[in-house]
């Protein structure tokens, strides 16, 4: 294993144009990575012959002097977008089998940029969790380890095979989605960047959907210029999807100007939290410092509704999945358990199909939207999610963004927090918010922890202001000069 | 109408839910086809399907036909509503919900007006009209324990129209159903084609002693002709009146109609309790309509059934019973109206269309679409009326030829020699034959019978092949006659 | 609110998932702590405050009456338990539904 899987997307893309090396060998040394760090568990499905067909055809386009934006660049797709003809799974053992007729909105974007495709990434099952431990695939191992310390530790989740993929080296980039975090979590924990944009920046058509409201893809690359550049080609208006928004996309890598003078940046005070360890606290203060030297002013801000974010996301998020995921029910695709009756096999097909969270979840939404409770903790919560908008809204009448933790933690052990959903649960903290406002964020990586594992910074920005979130981000990547990788890579 | 009980009598509420199918080419959230009878599974998107990822986006015109719909029924159009999710389990919905609108529908308030069998009117109100999706068809009769789904109708467009509870008899329902049908069919919303489906019923119905609150309602699902509601209606209220009288209490639920038997009853399937978790469906944004939008539409509304049969009846001098009859169908009225404009006498017009016309329709089992004979064709042939080139006897024999051939009034008249005789000197000599061959008849006519006069009449029209003008023979004879 | 059996039993049945009788007990004491939980929502003043409908700022957007999709019945059934093929097109299959 070579320079070539430690390229970023831009070192790739600017070496294949200058003719370095083929998109055939760049394909073929990440397909023999994964084939050596299968252990991780980061694929679902690889699509080697498909990864060769699309390098070549790439190699013939940049042979010709055309090419896309991400020509000949190597992807992990998170398992939750449909691709036409290769297996989708969401994690799932109810989409047993599963071939979608047809490609996500994003994806096929991505293949119109040029872009290569190694496979399907492991996830959450449904994008259900922040550790990749609910896959029906079996849980996701992360590059990282605490030095001397030989537990296999979570990528973070749902989407931690793409952020596995990407620390591990065997993906120059993946896409991910983000419902509560989902992106920005594994980026932290996995030390990489994760974006989640504007909610109706990307399409959603394709994408097995969790919760409508909130779901959001995005890239997980190991650069804010990678990032740019990957969602740049992702997003994009598309009529198949209502919410998306018909608005132009901008060059975000332009946007990385290095110049934040004058930029004014809030810091929440309601985001230092009880139980916090000390060295996040440290790390953001240091961000603080970083965008300070750099020129900009910060301000101190309020997000009142903070701590409601979590309860809110948690009535919202599976209110709306117990909706979305009432499709699998044996009849057109996936798993089938045969039953004496229509209402028989419907549930002896779901209890086999879900895996415990999931039917958690279900069961939860059901319950939150059923006669005499919706208004009580259904429309309860979309109350105080305009409260939480409504903060966002006035903190950015006094500052551009807004800095903040990523996770309240570094990535911690597989099998922690198993039995306590709650415990769960709180990863998301800074990152719901975000989601629930439908605004853009970042997860940059800062620093490692005292105990080796990287930790991230998240910035948020107004909505469709993914330009001040990556100049930002591009600053807060440069001064924190984060260099380090998973030690099972070696030096 | 009051159901006569071993205890007293009762007033039967009925309300009634028409499920009517937009009129559009493609479904209300998917581009596929919504054309009826095709193969299954053939008009099915992924999005009609439910697969991953799938998502809604809505049809333009379907709004608009609600729009118009609503308009029609003189109801709100709310600028803002909203889709909501219905959520349940059921083979032929294969998301695992209906998109409908609960509590923001497109439009709110309206009414229908009937016209009942003694000529009077009554208004019923609409509560609400909504948009909402289609389920696909479940077939039990395929194979001994399997149910087939097919796909087809899922997602075509519905409009829920609601009436409030204000109708108290069969004769009601049935003309608050045709009347409906018709404003659908003018406003061409809908084509109210119930043996297709395009049109379905659900009917709530209770008993109540006269003037007493409402009683708990049954409600009866999905009866596919306006006979069969009225049917149903009536059975299920006797239903309840028995039950009620028996020392039971009525239950609420939902029943189906047994057609075959004129029953209804207890649907098994639906036995646990239905929660149907609406919410907001998070995959649309709530639908704003503007002024604008709204007023052009108003702008191009057709005249409707009410209007059109009350401007008949002043303009045309149409009786009530004629008038309602032309504008049943919007078709009728349209043919009464090309034949009848600029017409002297326009109530000839419609004796013609109604009866003649209807007759010949009704035994070729034809509609009015598929007439053989065009408006324009029977003004023709009125003209050879008016102009005396026929005699409205004739005319009837020339209209049995245009029905078989299609041929114009004005050519079958030439290529038979139908054209009347009105040359008086023909018509005298015609006279003289009839009175000279029949002495005796002229005698006793003069004598005094005076009822030989028709006989005599019948005579000359014989010898002249039907074709003398009637009035010229009358006034001929008279005087010949009278010596 | 507190959660008991039957409820869980009853909302598993809306949801159409087979909870066994034995695996009850821990479903409601699990779905009560998630419950308690976000019923700190309580304390939060909403009064007058209308609930989010969306989060983006667009109106919804309309399509043509034009036919556009479908039309490839083979791709829908593709992946369907005992699809069974009738004429031009077919069916999905399932078991039996009495009414
Ligand atoms: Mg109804
Ligand atoms: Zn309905």
């Amino acid at each position: 294993m070579g320079a070539l899987t430690d390229l970023t997307i831009a070192d790739a893309r600017d070496g294949l144009r200058a003719k370095k090396f083929s998109a055939r060998e760049l394909a073929s040394a990440h397909l023999d990575a994964m084939a050596a760090m299968r252990d991780l568990n980061v694929y679902i499905t690889e699509t080697p012959e498909r990864a060769q067909e699309m390098a070549t055809a790439s190699d013939a386009r940049l042979a010709r002097g055309e090419g896309g934006p991400l020509e000949g660049v190597p992807l992990a797709i998170k398992d939750l977008f449909c691709t036409d003809g290769v297996l989708t799974t969401a994690g799932s053992h109810i989409l047993d089998g599963f071939k979608p007729p047809y490609e996500s909105t994003v994806t096929a974007n991505l293949w119109r940029a040029g872009a290569t495709m190694l496979g399907k990434a492991n996830l959450d099952e449904f994008a259900m969790g922040s550790s990749n431990t609910t896959s029906f695939y079996g849980p996701v191992k992360s590059p990282w380890r605490r030095p001397g310390d030989n537990r296999d530790l979570v990528p973070g989740g749902s989407s931690g095979g793409s952020a596995a993929a990407v620390a591990a080296r065997i993906a120059t980039g993946a896409i991910g989605t983000d419902t509560g975090g989902s992106i920005r979590q594994p980026a932290s924990f996995c030390g990489i960047v994760g974006v989640k944009p504007t909610y109706g920046r990307c399409s959603r058509w394709g994408i097995v959907a969790f919760a409508s409201s909130l779901d959001q893809a995005g890239p997980l690359t190991r650069s804010v210029r990678d990032a740019a550049i990957m969602l740049r080609a992702m997003a994009g208006h598309d009529p198949r999807d209502s919410t998306s928004v018909p608005r132009p996309v901008p060059d975000y890598e332009k946007a990385l100007t290095g110049d934040i003078r004058g930029l004014k940046f809030g810091i929440p005070r309601e985001y230092r939290i009880d139980g916090m360890p000390p060295e996040i606290d440290t790390l953001w203060e240091r961000g603080v410092a970083w965008l300070k030297a750099a020129g900009a002013e910060p301000i101190d801000i309020s997000l009142p509704h903070t701590k409601y974010a979590l309860p809110t996301y948690y009535i919202i998020a599976p209110a709306e999945a117990s909706s979305n995921l009432a499709r699998y029910d044996g009849v057109r695709f996936g798993l089938r358990v045969p039953g004496e009756s229509l209402d028989d096999m419907y549930e002896k097909t779901r209890a086999a199909g879900f895996g415990a969270e999931v039917r958690r979840r279900v069961l939860i939404g059901t319950y939150v939207l059923s006669a005499g409770y919706y208004d009580a903790y259904y429309l309860k919560a979309q109350r105080v999610r305009a409260l939480i908008a409504r903060d966002f809204a006035d903190a950015f009448r006094k500052c551009d963004v807004i800095l903040t933790p990523t996770a309240p933690s570094a990535a911690f052990a597989i099998g922690d927090k198993a039995d306590d959903p709650i415990a769960m649960y709180l990863n998301d903290v800074f990152t719901v918010t975000v989601n629930l406002a439908g605004l853009p964020g970042i997860s940059v990586p800062a620093g490692l922890a005292a105990e080796g594992l990287p930790l991230g910074l998240q910035l948020i920005a107004r909505a469709f202001d993914e330009e001040t979130m990556f100049r930002t981000a591009g600053v807060l990547e440069a001064a924190a000069g984060f260099k380090a990788k998973p030690p099972m890579l070696g030096a | 109408m009051l159901i006569a009980g071993e205890t007293g009598d009762w007033e039967m509420v009925i309300g009634l839910e028409v499920h009517a199918q937009i009129v559009s080419k493609a479904k209300l959230f998917s581009g596929a086809a919504t054309v009826f009878g095709a193969e299954p599974n053939t008009q099915v998107s992924f999005v009609d399907a439910a697969f991953p990822g799938m998502l809604p986006v809505i049809n333009r015109h379907c709004v608009e036909q609600a729009i118009k719909t609503g308009l029609g029924l003189g109801g709100t159009i709310n600028e803002v509503s909203i889709f909501d999710r219905k959520n349940y389990f059921y083979a032929d919905l294969p998301a695992g919900y209906q998109i409908s609108q609960y509590t923001r529908p497109i439009v709110s308030g309206g009414t229908v007006s009937l016209d009942l069998a003694d000529g009077t009117t009554r208004t019923v109100g609409i509560t609400r009209l909504h948009l909402e999706q289609d389920a696909g068809k479940s077939l039990h009769d395929q194979h001994p324990t399997k149910t087939y789904v097919d796909l087809n109708r899922s997602g075509v467009a519905l409009m829920e129209i609601v009436s409030e509870p204000d109708l108290r008899s069969p004769e009601e329902v049935g003309a608050y159903l045709r009347k409906l049908r018709a404003i659908l069919r003018y406003l061409d919303t809908c084509d109210g084609n119930m043996e297709e489906g395009s049109m379905r019923c659900d009917a709530n119905v209770s008993v109540r002693r006269p003037g007493a609150p409402y009683g708990t309602r049954c409600e009866i699902k999905n009866v596919n002709s306006v006979r069969f509601v009225m049917q149903a209606v009536e059975y299920e209220a006797r239903r309840q009146v028995t039950l009620i009288e028996d020392g039971g209490t009525v239950e609420q639920e939902t029943r189906l109609f047994d057609s075959a038997r004129g029953v209804t009853r207890s649907m098994r399937s639906k036995e646990h309790a239905h929660d149907y978790r609406y919410f907001p469906d998070p995959d649309l944004l709530p639908l704003v309509l503007d002024r604008e939008m709204i007023d052009a539409i108003a702008r191009r509304m057709p005249e409707l059934p009410d209007a059109k049969k009350d401007r008949f009846m002043r303009e045309y001098k149409l009786s009530n019973a004629d008038a309602g009859v032309l504008v049943a169908e919007r078709a009728s009225a349209e043919f009464f109206e090309t034949v009848a404009r600029g017409r002297k006498d326009p109530k000839q017009a419609a004796n013609w269309v109604i009866g003649e016309l209807f007759a010949a329709l009704n035994r070729q089992n034809r509609t009015i679409d598929a007439s053989p004979v065009t408006a324009t064709a029977l003004a023709g042939l009125l003209d050879l009326i008016d102009n005396g080139t026929i005699s409205g006897r004739i005319a009837k024999d020339v209209f049995a030829l245009m029905v078989e051939t299609g041929s114009d009034a004005a050519s079958i008249v030439e290529e038979k020699g139908l054209r009347q005789v009105t040359d008086v000197a023909a018509i005298e000599t015609a006279v003289d034959k009839v009175i000279a061959d029949n002495a005796a008849k002229v005698t006793d006519y003069r004598g005094g019978k005076q009822a030989l006069f028709g006989w005599f009449v019948g005579q000359v029209m014989k010898a002249t092949g039907g074709k003398a003008n009637p009035s010229a023979v009358n006034d001929i004879l008279r005087k010949k006659l009278a010596g | 609110m507190s959660l008991d059996k039957a409820t869980v039993a009853r909302i598993a049945t809306l949801a159409r998932i087979r909870v066994a009788e034995g695996d009850l007990d821990r479903m409601v004491g699990e779905l009560r702590n998630i419950l308690a939980w976000v019923e700190q929502l309580d304390a939060v003043e909403t009064a007058g405050v209308d609930p989010m409908t969306s989060a983006v700022e667009v109106t919804l957007p309309q399509r043509d009456d034009t036919v556009s999709d479908g039309g490839y019945v083979d791709s829908i059934l593709a992946n369907a338990r005992e699809p069974v093929k009738s004429g031009a097109g077919g069916f999905f299959s399932v078991p039996k539904v009495v009414e």
